[in-house]
């Protein structure tokens, strides 16, 4: 998960602020589904760094907690279809997990809105490209996550 | 086994709010298994943590460290070095586990991370129920192996009540009323006949009425 690290300090880095949101993408749906929407040729904002996971069951919360530490300013948790996962039942734990966590990021004062989890298959590369767009969106409007270091972009 | 659940990450913090270095100790044995105080959970609550007091901009130092069970003083001892560099321990071990590191390091502050609940089992992943209240006076032969003490509602040792519906206790529904397993249970094994005996009053005064209780085995002292 270095690239979390690397990710997060990079995007601090940088000059003026643009939201930095890590995509965990199940390979079996969204992985495929954002190479799919690069094969069409389909745009979606480039400060959304994908995280390939052999499922979201696999995604453990000490991951997404790392990465909010390390001051990313939102994450999407990318899996199949409900009833669809290659592994039965990754993505309904990945579910529980993320809705535990959105209560979490509100005590700690994060706040719920900058994890999101959203379902889809293979085929779906315009609602892959859509759910980025959305939480890009969302993300914009909460400004950066409060734990960037003060001064910082 | 012991089964306990996490305190809120806001609770969490206010504990610790007077200190600056902390160090978070869980425990290898029953929380670790009933998932509220093992390595894991202690990783969580320390990300947790760190976060939410850099956030009130009173940034905390977080060590951590899991030992293989908290209640006793031969694991105990490892802790010394690293509660030495803090300045303040939080316990993610039962309130035994807690007490135990409290009476180990007097010049410590030491504070429970969990809510410690009950003896159970794990019912099913993720959920454990509760079997046994210790009252020191194991009644289970006469009841066909199910604890009315504990898992009825009323404590009733000559049941029913009578305020069931069907098989379930008044109280809750999710709740199998005991003495309907009770029943159940002593039917199966033949021996229905026990119920015919009416319970005498139960000696509470080894139980926990009694204040804390102390077990000296003299034969296995040395």
């Amino acid at each position: 998960m270095n690239v979390i690290a690397t990710h997060a300090e990079g995007s601090i880095a940088q000059g003026a602020w643009k939201p930095e949101i890590l995509a965990f993408c199940c390979n079996y749906c969204a992985y495929a589904a954002a190479d799919l929407a690069g094969s069409r040729r389909m745009q979606y904002p480039s400060n959304v760094r994908v995280v390939h996971v052999p499922c979201t069951g696999k995604i453990e919360m000490e991951h997404i907690l790392s990465a909010f530490e390390k001051g990313i300013d939102g994450v999407l948790i990318a899996g199949c279809l409900e009833g669809g996962c290659h592994f039965i039942e990754g993505n309904l734990r990945a579910k529980k997990r993320s809705e535990y966590l959105r209560e979490m990021l509100d005590q700690i004062g994060v706040g719920r809105e900058r994890l999101r989890m959203v379902n889809l298959s293979a085929a779906m590369a315009p609602t892959f490209v859509e759910r980025v767009k959305e939480i890009v969106e969302t993300v914009e409007g909460l400004g950066p996550n409060p734990l960037r270091k003060r001064g910082e972009p | 086994m012991i089964v306990a659940s996490p305190k809120p990450i806001t609770e969490l913090k206010q504990l610790i709010d007077r200190h600056k270095k902390v160090l978070f100790v869980g425990c290898g044995t029953c929380v670790t298994v009933c998932l509220a105080g093992g390595e894991r959970e202690v990783g969580i609550a320390a990300y947790a943590t760190r976060m939410a007091r850099k956030l009130a901009g009173q940034p905390v130092e977080l060590d951590q460290i899991t030992i293989e069970r908290q209640c006793e003083n031969e694991f105990i001892k490892e802790l010394a070095e690293p509660i030495g560099r803090c300045e303040a321990v939080v316990s993610f071990g039962c309130g035994a586990g807690v007490q135990a590191i409290a009476e180990r390091f007097p010049g410590k502050p030491v504070y429970a991370a969990l809510n410690t609940n009950f003896l159970g089992i794990l019912e099913e992943q993720a959920v454990w129920t509760e079997k046994c209240m210790a009252c020191g006076d194991c009644m289970l032969a006469e009841f066909g192996g199910i604890c009315p003490v504990t898992r009825c509602a009323k404590h009733m040792l000559n049941g029913p009540c009578g305020g069931s519906t069907e098989d379930r206790c008044e109280v809750a529904e999710d709740r199998p009323c005991a003495w309907q397993l009770i029943y159940k249970r002593l039917s199966s094994i033949g021996q229905l006949d026990r119920l015919e005996k009416i319970q005498p009053p139960k000696n509470w005064g080894i139980a926990w009425s009694g204040g804390a209780r102390k077990i000296v085995r003299n034969e296995h002292r040395v």
